[in-house]
C-alpha cells in the first residue's frame, strides 16, 4: 500500500480471499472505505462477512489479497492494527459478573489509557449514557439496549480509528436502536471509521455506502440511493431480495 | 506490563464475586480434609470372626482368647459345624470362619504341625484381605508362643531364627490419617488448580468475550499470565488453609522446611495449571473442559502413590 492511500482511506481491500481448504469463504474483495465514513456491509447469512471482518480486525490471515486498516497491513501487523481498532460483536461481549465502572476500567486499562484519562472518559462516557447511577451495578443486570450501547461506547474508548460493529443491534428495540445510530453518527462526525454489518435493511439506508455480499465475493457496492436506481427496486430490502435469491450457498 | 495489572485486577474481581468457584476453593477443601480421612481409613477394626471350635482343648481355647483380646476381631459366632458358620457369613453377620479340627491339640503335640481352615468372605474387599492378614499374623505369634513354651523341654531344638520387624519412619504408628490427609490435600490443590483454570478460560470462549480480548491489543503471554496467576495465588491459599486444618485437626506438623513444601507446591502448580491451559486451549464448553479434566484426574488419581503405589506398577504402565 503505498502511503497515500492511507491518509484517505481508513479500510482498503484488494483482492483479499481466504480459503478453507477447498471452500472458498471470501473470494477476491476488493473496496475501500474512507475516513469518517459509515460502511455497510450487508449479505445474507453465511455470504463471508464474518470471515471478511476476522481478516480486517487481524484475527485472520489473508489467503491471498492484501488489506489495510487505519494505515496498517493486516497480514503483517495485526497488533499495531488491534491497537487502532474498535470491535463490537453481536455477541455481548462485556464481562456480566463486573459492574458498569470496572468493565470501562479493565477495556480502558488494556488499551493502554493513563489513570487520569481512564477516570475523565469513563465520567464523560457514562454521562452521556445517562447511566452514572448504573455504575456500580453488575452488567447482567442491565437491560439488552443499555448493554449494547455500553458496549459500543467502551468499544470507542480509546479513540480507534475504524471500529467494526458486528451486527450491533441484534435483539434491540426500534427506539433503542434509533439511539444506537445516533451514537454511531456522532463518533463518525468526530472522524472515526465505521465498518458495520447488519441484517435490518432500515439500517442499511443510513449507512454513507453499503456492500452486499453474495457467495463470497462484493455482489453490489454503492450508496443506497445509487443502489437502489441501479436494481430499480424501491427499498434496500428489495434490493437485498434480488441478490440474495441469486445465492446458491446455503445459509447456515 | 499495564495490561497484565488490569487483567490480574478483573480476574480477581471475577473470582472473588463468584461464590461457586469461592465455595469451591475454600469450603470444599475444609470439608474434604475434615471429613474424607475419617473415611478413608484402611486400618480395620471389629472383623466379626465365627469360630468352629471342634476340638474343645486347652490349645483351641487359648487360640480363640488370643484371637478376641487381639482388639482387632469381634467373636461373632461359636459353632460347632461349618453350616451354621456359613449361615452366619451368608447373613453378613460374620467375615471370617476359623475352623478348628477335631484332634487339633493332639495331632500339634505329636506330629509337631496341625491344619486349621480359615474361609473369607470377600464380598468387602479390603475387609476381606486385612482381616485374613491379621488373623494370620496372630496365629503366626500363637505359633510361636506354643513353640516356646515347648522350648523347657530339653529334647526339643529350635533352629534359630532371623525376625525382620519393619519399623516405619515417618508414620512410626501407622496412622492412615497421616498419609490420607496430604495426599487429599495435593489431590485438592491438582483439581482446583486444573479445573478452575480451564474452567475459567473455556467460560470465556463460551460467553464469547475472549473474542473480544483477541481483538485487543493485549498480548498472548499477558492473558495467559493474567488467567494463571490468579490461580496460583490460590492453590496457594488453599495450601495454606489445607496445612493449618491439618495442624489443627490432625496434629500433623510437616518436620522437614515449610518453604520447601512451598516452592514445591508453587512448582507443582504451575505444571497443574499449564494442564488446565492445555485442556482449555481443546475444549469448546466448560462441559467439555469438565470431562477431559476429570479423565485425565483420575488418571493421575490412580497413578499417583497415593492410592496405588506407582512402584507396584509393572514397569510398561509407567
Amino acid at each position: 500500500m503505498e502511503r497515500g492511500n492511507n491518509q484517505e482511506y481508513a479500510i482498503t481491500a484488494e483482492k483479499l480471499t481466504k480459503t478453507f481448504g477447498a471452500f472458498t469463504a471470501v473470494d477476491q474483495i476488493s473496496f475501500t472505505v474512507s475516513r469518517g465514513e459509515i460502511f455497510g456491509f450487508l449479505g445474507a447469512n453465511g455470504a463471508g462477512k464474518t470471515t471478511a471482518m476476522r481478516m480486517l480486525c487481524g484475527l485472520s490471515k489473508p489467503s491471498s489479497g492484501s488489506a489495510s486498516v487505519a494505515g496498517y497491513d493486516v497480514s503483517h501487523q495485526p497488533e499495531a492494527i488491534k491497537k487502532n481498532i474498535g470491535y463490537m460483536s453481536q455477541k455481548f461481549s462485556l464481562y456480566e459478573d463486573l459492574t458498569v465502572m470496572e468493565n470501562i476500567t479493565f477495556y480502558a486499562g488494556i488499551y493502554g489509557l493513563s489513570n487520569q484519562e481512564i477516570r475523565d472518559k469513563s465520567a464523560s462516557l457514562l454521562q452521556e449514557l445517562k447511566m452514572e447511577h448504573e455504575k456500580k451495578k453488575l452488567v447482567k443486570s442491565l437491560p439488552l439496549g443499555w448493554k449494547q450501547k455500553l458496549s459500543f461506547s467502551i468499544a470507542i474508548i480509546h479513540a480507534p480509528k475504524v471500529v467494526f460493529l458486528d451486527e450491533p443491534t441484534g435483539g434491540v428495540d426500534p427506539l433503542t436502536r434509533r439511539e444506537f445510530w445516533e451514537m454511531i453518527y456522532a463518533s463518525a462526525r468526530k472522524g472515526t471509521t465505521i465498518f458495520v454489518t447488519t441484517h435490518y435493511m432500515d439500517e442499511a439506508e443510513y449507512c454513507d455506502r453499503v456492500s452486499i455480499m453474495v457467495d463470497g465475493s462484493i455482489a453490489a457496492l454503492g450508496t443506497p440511493s445509487a443502489l437502489k436506481q441501479q436494481f430499480s427496486a424501491p427499498t434496500m430490502n428489495d434490493v437485498f431480495l434480488q441478490l440474495a435469491r441469486n445465492a446458491t450457498r446455503q445459509a447456515d | 506490563m499495564r495490561s497484565l495489572r488490569f487483567l490480574l485486577q478483573k480476574e480477581f474481581r471475577q473470582i472473588f464475586r463468584n461464590p461457586a468457584i469461592l465455595r469451591m476453593m475454600f469450603i470444599m477443601p475444609v470439608i474434604q480434609l475434615i471429613i474424607l480421612p475419617q473415611v478413608a481409613d484402611y486400618e480395620i477394626r471389629n472383623v466379626n470372626i465365627t469360630v468352629i471350635d471342634q476340638d474343645h482343648t486347652t490349645y483351641s481355647r487359648e487360640m480363640i482368647r488370643k484371637i478376641t483380646s487381639s482388639g482387632s476381631f469381634l467373636l461373632s459366632g461359636y459353632h460347632d459345624n461349618y453350616k451354621a458358620a456359613l449361615e452366619d457369613v451368608e447373613h453378613d453377620r460374620s467375615d471370617i470362619i476359623l475352623e478348628i479340627p477335631a484332634g487339633f491339640e493332639r495331632t500339634l503335640v505329636r506330629e509337631n504341625e496341625a491344619k486349621l481352615f480359615i474361609a473369607v468372605n470377600a464380598i468387602n474387599g479390603m475387609r476381606a484381605n486385612l482381616g485374613a492378614a491379621y488373623l494370620n499374623t496372630i496365629l503366626r505369634d500363637y505359633n510361636q508362643e506354643v513353640r516356646t513354651q515347648w522350648i523347657q523341654f530339653p529334647k526339643f531344638d529350635e533352629i534359630p531364627r532371623v525376625e525382620v520387624i519393619p519399623r516405619n519412619w515417618y508414620n512410626l504408628h501407622m496412622n492412615y490419617k497421616l498419609f490420607m490427609v496430604p495426599g487429599i490435600l495435593v489431590v485438592l490443590l491438582t483439581m482446583i488448580g486444573a479445573f478452575l483454570t480451564a474452567l475459567n478460560i473455556v467460560k470465556e470462549k463460551e460467553v464469547g468475550t475472549i473474542e473480544q480480548i483477541n481483538v485487543t491489543p493485549i498480548r498472548k503471554h499477558h492473558f495467559i499470565l493474567g488467567k494463571l496467576i490468579p490461580f496460583w495465588v490460590m492453590g496457594m491459599i488453599v495450601l495454606t488453609l489445607g496445612l493449618i486444618i491439618s495442624r489443627i485437626f490432625y496434629g500433623i506438623i510437616p518436620v522437614g522446611n515449610i518453604g520447601l513444601i512451598y516452592l514445591f507446591a508453587s512448582v507443582f502448580l504451575l505444571a497443574v495449571l499449564g494442564l488446565g491451559l492445555l485442556i482449555s486451549t481443546i475444549a469448546q464448553t466448560q462441559q467439555q473442559a469438565m470431562l477431559i479434566a476429570f479423565f485425565l484426574m483420575m488418571i493421575f488419581i490412580l497413578m499417583g502413590d497415593c492410592i496405588l503405589p506407582s512402584t507396584a506398577c509393572q514397569n510398561g504402565h509407567k
